[in-house]
């Protein structure tokens, strides 16, 4: 039934904050919104979807946790005040799925566990479907959730959004278990086009725009939010009907989503209004830079770079590093791209090896330079790194033709 | 909720107890962290340690125990001390672990269980 799931789909992370507030306990709220889901199945046809759909669903996952607490199902006693909490709620539902947000990612948490444990909580993604994107066993993932809600429960991570001189470092763990999600979203270009694994970078999105709607004030996790739809806004130009992998400066413009980039721009002004410039609203203009070259044809190569100079400022990483190496080759220096690339090799140390980007740029590097062989090597490399399919194939391919072109 | 404060000093600030020179700050920092502790009505309980070198170490073994000199675990930091503190929330007893005066020392947080329910009462 479409209200059911148009229920679910939007009010699950929001269920899951208020059952699971007065207890810590996620496992707990999880089954009692997924109980009252299948009683809405059951009810709503029969009735008609209520008024609230939301206050209705809430009422009945509350009724079945305090069944739960009197048959002795549950450790934790619910007190007076989740009682009075219980009573039918009539109207709008609020919103706390920030504060649940900050629980599914806290510090305290396992990092491996909490974008899987944000997309099943918050957006009510299903085990198998997370497994899949992030190529692990349902059985291993289901263990590594089962462990990081049980710590929220047990060591008693509060769902509440933390304030003042807290609010920094916590938000930097929220976005970047939201910016894991984004990034396997993009980088699974091979799952996004046939859909098997879902959009998971419109999840995402989703998520950076519940942060930067519900902490307004906050810059970041709109330039997140920015990124994401620069991101999404090539999704279909990423591919070709082939099923081939397509770089950005071979797509067709025509497949960019205008409206999105438009959001995304509309986006990045709103964040860097507040200026105080942090990575992901630095990333974001990357994105923006990059389209309007395309769009434009201006050549803002250096600015690309000046850009990478500040990101590497705010938030070293070797991705940002190989993304700048690129920058200033497609600047027009090679030699100081090739130099970059080497202070690397000898900065990085055994991170790099198995970065696919790097062997990509390295490849791409060597090629200009004419050493063929080298490139081809490092293409095959890079090919043999990468996770999705078409990416692997289109590296492939290209290692290929420099090797036909050597002979 | 109860929590245990578990303090894993350097050995070099576990050092500065004996030093004549480092000793007085030394124990002023704990005294006044203790008296935060107490002041905020959060102490549960808890106790400073004697070096690692005093530590015996017991192995129960199913053919009997074995009895070896030194702490158990072999790790640069060694266990110093706890505090025991009842706060809301892991956050709350994350802000006073922060506040601990020893300077690059590693504290375990950990919830004390909760008391057993008696057999057979409800549930």
């Amino acid at each position: 039934m479409e209200a059911v799931e148009r229920a679910a789909r939007e009010s699950y992370g929001k269920l899951v904050a208020l059952v699971g507030r007065a207890s810590s306990d996620l496992h707990a709220a999880e089954d009692a919104v997924s109980d009252a889901l299948a009683k809405a199945l059951e009810t709503w046809p029969r009735t008609g979807v209520p008024e609230h759909p939301d206050a209705w669903l809430l009422t009945a996952a509350r009724r079945r946790l305090i069944d739960d607490a009197r048959r002795g199902q549950r450790r934790q006693t619910l007190d007076e005040a989740d009682v009075v909490d219980a009573l039918p709620a009539v109207g709008p539902i609020p919103d706390e799925r920030l504060a649940l947000l900050f629980a599914c990612a806290h510090p305290a948490i396992d990092p491996a566990a909490r974008t899987p444990l944000v997309l099943r909580c918050v957006l009510g993604v299903e085990l198998e479907r997370i497994a899949s994107i992030f190529l692990v066993s349902p059985a291993a993932l289901k263990k590594r959730l089962t462990r990081a809600k049980a710590k929220i429960r047990d060591a008693r991570i509060r769902l509440e959004t933390p304030e003042g001189e807290q609010l920094g470092p916590r938000l930097d763990t929220v976005l970047a278990a939201i910016y894991a999600a984004l990034t396997a979203g993009v980088d699974a270009v091979e799952k996004n086009a046939d859909g098997a694994a879902g959009r998971l970078a419109e999840e995402a999105i989703w998520l950076a725009r519940i942060t930067a709607d519900l902490l307004p004030n906050e810059p970041e996790p709109r330039g997140l939010l920015a990124l994401g739809l620069y991101c999404e806004s090539r999704a279909t130009a990423r591919i070709d009907a082939e099923g081939a992998f397509v770089p950005l400066e071979e797509q067709n413009r025509d497949q960019w989503d205008t409206a999105m980039i438009e959001q995304a721009e509309a986006a990045l002004r709103e964040a860097s209004a507040a200026r105080r410039p942090g990575r992901f609203q630095i990333e974001a203009a990357i994105q923006s830079a990059r389209i309007a070259r395309l769009r434009n044809g201006e050549n803002n190569w250096h600015s690309i770079v000046g850009f990478y100079d500040v990101l590497l400022g705010l938030a070293p990483s070797i991705g940002a590093a190989v993304g700048r190496a690129a920058a200033i080759a497609e600047s027009g220096d090679l030699d100081q791209a090739w130099r970059q690339l080497q202070q690397l090799e000898r900065d990085a140390g055994n991170r790099l090896p198995s970065f696919q980007p790097y062997w990509a740029v390295r490849g791409e590097l060597l090629r200009r330079r004419g050493e063929l062989t080298a490139a081809e090597q490092a293409l095959t490399k890079a090919a043999a790194l990468a996770a999705d399919p078409a990416v692997r194939r289109y590296l492939s391919a290209k290692a290929a033709r420099i090797a036909a072109d050597e002979r | 909720m109860q929590y245990a404060l578990i303090i894993h000093e350097q050995p070099e600030e576990m050092a500065k107890r004996t030093s004549p020179e480092h000793a007085p700050a030394y124990w002023d920092a704990w005294m006044a962290y203790s008296q935060a502790v107490s002041d905020a009505g959060v102490m549960r309980g808890g106790a400073g340690l004697e070096t690692p070198d005093k530590a015996t170490t017991v192995t129960l073994a199913p053919g009997g125990h074995e009895v070896h000199d030194g702490p158990f675990a072999d790790s640069k930091e060694q266990l110093g001390g706890f505090f025991l503190i009842e706060v809301d929330s892991l956050d709350d007893a994350l802000a006073w672990a922060a506040k601990l005066p020893s300077p690059g020392g590693k504290i375990e947080v950990r919830p004390l269980l909760p008391p057993r329910s008696e057999p057979g009462s409800e549930g």
